[in-house]
């Protein structure tokens, strides 16, 4: 026998007590892992999120951070929309005549397109329409560049690929403009499959459905973005809905008229019609500029009053430093408020034990155990329980966080891993709670140190 | 006996002017022992007798460097442990005493196997598992090794703190009262385990008692008045003797009973 197996003896004779010590030390523990990985996870979520592959969102004027919230987490309150003119502001000479060509129409302030070009060398523009729902997901209607030029990926470095299927294109004979492509979340929540049709539902969750639908023909992989809970839909079919027709602003005064032109609603499925330009908007325009034009091509845009334009890392960031970092902290504290009460439940537990176990302290100092030897037995009691209670805490944090993932994957589009080991916290765990159990084993066993052997026999 | 070898010129136990006091709760001081002279051999078997509060639990936890003495000399097999560091005195008793109590003590978490490993552990030997299972065979006992304390009766319960006592091979066994809380019929019983494993192992004997049955078995027979100036002090307050019936069995059953027993 070694003292080790004699700090183990004791602590399963007192099997109760040792049991609930330890749990409260799980608790608290597994506690600490789940704030940490919740919050890691969802900042480090945020970050990756944020690293979507453009620079800048243009959108009406209002709050940046309900733009981005839009825009790339697909939450929120849908923005205001934006002509469709702006999108032209950022295409070169032959890409405005191009999209001219293609969509038909007139410019309505044609001194304007192209304004911005010049900042667009070598990067893209991709325009959003946003604001319907396809079930209880998001419907981003755009273009089949959304896929094509956008990557995702810690570095930003993976492409968009399909489980099944394919992107949709501006125009099939198949389906016409009426192709859409589900995110896997989607997908597997509404059980969809290649050649189902999917209805966007105007304005809210509940909103009526449109009668006409898009047809699903392509499944995305999972990429642990929020593009997973997207149903992305051509936007040149969105056009065709009902009651997406821009509302004829009054140049003058801005105010909208009332509209009275119908959309060109129930039309066949393979009309070549398209909405002309100016009676497009967009929600939202994804930018990526050339080089180092982002800020300044920011800052040119919010000094007009037509629009702005928002870098999503810079408000992410914002939004981190503000309120999830602190909220974190602030989580920390209390959950290591909990690890201290469980520290002291450890010691009390112990302590009270002393008293009992007076006498078999003093009997084990007449059977030659040293002053040493009982304190190390008693440190090792109260290490044993913080750090076993501790580590299966531990374990059952993370255990926790992948099986909250049901109800926090909704709310954040965030997924929890099995393994998200956090290197910058997680090699503390172990040392903390060798720190803890000592710390708490000490007045017991200072105590045990002082038991007067001669009374206690 | 051993004590008769004349090989042995060094006394297994030697104690010289003991001094032990405690402070009284109203000040002043309360002179528990104050032995002049008392020694025993190896091998020795020795019953000590007195009244309760006249010291004897003391001597025995002095001896055991349980406590520290104020002055004096106590020497085993020629080694002075007086001034001994408790940290010293801890590894003595580790593994030159041995230790039965009034009330066994096992360690109830414990089996009674384990007791006795237990007592190996402490003193940092070799842990001998074939020597504490021979224990518990010689003390009638090792069919029941893996019993917990609260399993076995009062005497079987006395007769594993007897083999734990015994597990590190001491010179000296102590036993305080040992017999206190057995019933009459397992006493004699115990007390001639005792006896007889201490003579097997070659363990000398200081055995506390105010059992006459007990202490007719002794060959040796200690007063504690006798050797003890500070109890003599504070019996003297009134009853002169002991009972008288109890001095004159002794008398009967050993051959000595002086104060100073412990001639050289």
């Amino acid at each position: 026998m070694n003292l080790f197996s004699i700090a183990l003896r004791n602590l399963s004779y007192r099997r109760l007590a040792s049991f609930l010590t330890a749990l409260s030390m799980a608790l608290g523990v597994a506690l600490v892992v789940l704030v940490l990985t919740i919050s890691g996870v969802i900042e480090k979520s945020l970050e990756r999120t944020s690293n979507v592959g453009y620079n800048l969102i243009i959108g009406a004027k209002g709050s940046p951070l309900q733009l981005v919230f839009n825009t790339v987490f697909f939450l929120s309150k849908p923005v205001e929309n934006i002509p469709y003119s702006y999108y032209m502001e950022y295409l070169p000479e032959d890409g405005r005549q191009k999209e001219l060509a293609r969509v038909g129409g007139v410019l309505k302030e044609p001194e304007r397109a192209g304004l911005y070009s010049f900042l667009m060398r070598g990067g893209f523009a991709i325009p959003l329409c946003m604001g319907d729902y396809v079930d209880e997901f998001r419907c981003i209607a755009t273009t089949p560049a959304y896929f094509e030029l956008l990557k995702h990926g810690d570095a930003n470095d993976q492409e968009y690929r399909f489980a099944v299927g394919r992107n949709f294109v501006d125009f099939s004979e198949e389906n016409g403009y009426f192709e859409a492509v589900v995110g896997a979340e989607v997908a597997r929540q509404m059980g969809l499959r290649i050649g189902d049709e999917v209805n966007a539902s105007h304005g809210a969750e509940s909103g009526d459905e449109h009668a006409q639908g898009f047809r699903v023909v392509g499944i995305l992989e999972p990429t642990g973005t929020p593009n997973d809970r997207g149903a992305f839909v051509n936007i040149e079919g969105f056009y065709l809905l009902e009651g997406h027709v821009a509302p004829d602003r009054d140049e003058e005064s801005g105010l909208e008229k009332a509209n009275t032109a119908q959309g060109p609603a129930r039309e066949s499925r393979l009309s070549r019609t398209r909405l002309p330009i100016e009676k497009r908007e967009v929600t939202a325009i994804l930018l990526k500029p050339s080089g180092f034009a982002a800020i300044g091509l920011e800052k040119q845009v919010n000094k007009t009053k037509f629009a702005q334009a928002v870098s999503p890392i810079a408000q992410i960031e914002g939004l981190l430093g503000v309120f999830v970092r602190p909220l974190r902290w602030a989580l920390l504290g209390l959950t290591s408020l909990v690890c201290i009460v469980s520290a002291i439940s450890i010691l009390v537990s112990i302590y009270n034990s002393m008293n009992e176990r007076k006498k078999d302290i003093a009997v084990m100092r007449a059977l030659g155990a040293s002053r040493d030897h009982i304190t190390a037995i008693i440190l090792l009691e109260s290490l044993l329980i913080a750090t076993v209670g501790g580590v299966v805490g531990w374990l059952v944090g993370h255990a926790l966080g992948p099986l909250s993932n049901p109800w926090t994957m909704p709310a954040t589009g965030v997924r929890i891993d099995w393994f998200s080991f956090n290197s910058s916290w997680e090699p503390w765990i172990i040392p903390g709670l060798i720190l803890v159990g000592t710390l708490a084993g000490v007045i017991p066993a200072i105590a045990a140190y002082r038991t007067p052997v001669a009374r206690s026999l | 006996m051993d004590s008769n070898d004349p090989g042995q010129r060094v006394p297994m136990l030697e104690i010289k002017d003991l001094k032990k006091s405690y402070s009284e709760p109203g000040g002043g001081t309360l002179m528990i022992l104050d032995i002049p002279h008392f020694r025993m051999d190896y091998g020795e078997q020795v019953v000590l007798r007195g009244e309760s509060g006249g010291g004897k639990t003391t001597l025995l936890h002095v001896i055991s460097g349980l406590v520290a003495a104020d002055s004096g000399s106590i020497r085993l097999e020629g080694v002075e442990l007086q001034g001994f560091s408790e940290a010293k005195r801890d590894r003595v008793r580790a593994s030159k005493m041995g230790y039965v109590f009034q009330t066994f003590n096992l360690l109830p978490a414990f089996s009674a196997l384990e007791n006795v490993r237990l007592a190996m552990t402490f003193a940092g030997k070799k842990m001998d598992t074939a020597r504490a299972e021979e224990l518990l065979r010689r003390v009638g006992l090792h069919d029941r090794k893996d019993y917990l304390p609260s399993q076995l009766s009062v005497g079987q319960q006395q007769r594993v703190s007897v083999a734990r006592a015994l597990a590190n091979r001491p010179k000296l066994l102590l036993a305080d009262e040992p017999t206190a809380n057995v019933d009459p019929a397992n006493q004699d019983r115990i007390v001639e385990l005792i006896q007889q494993t201490c003579e097997e192992e070659k363990v000398a004997l200081l055995l506390v008692t105010h059992s006459d049955v007990v202490s007719k078995r002794f060959g040796r027979v200690e007063q504690l008045r006798a050797i003890n100036r500070a109890a003599a002090l504070t019996a003297s307050g009134g009853e002169p003797e002991a009972g008288s019936g109890s001095r004159g069995r002794e008398g009967l059953g050993a051959g000595n009973t002086s104060a100073s027993g412990a001639v050289s």
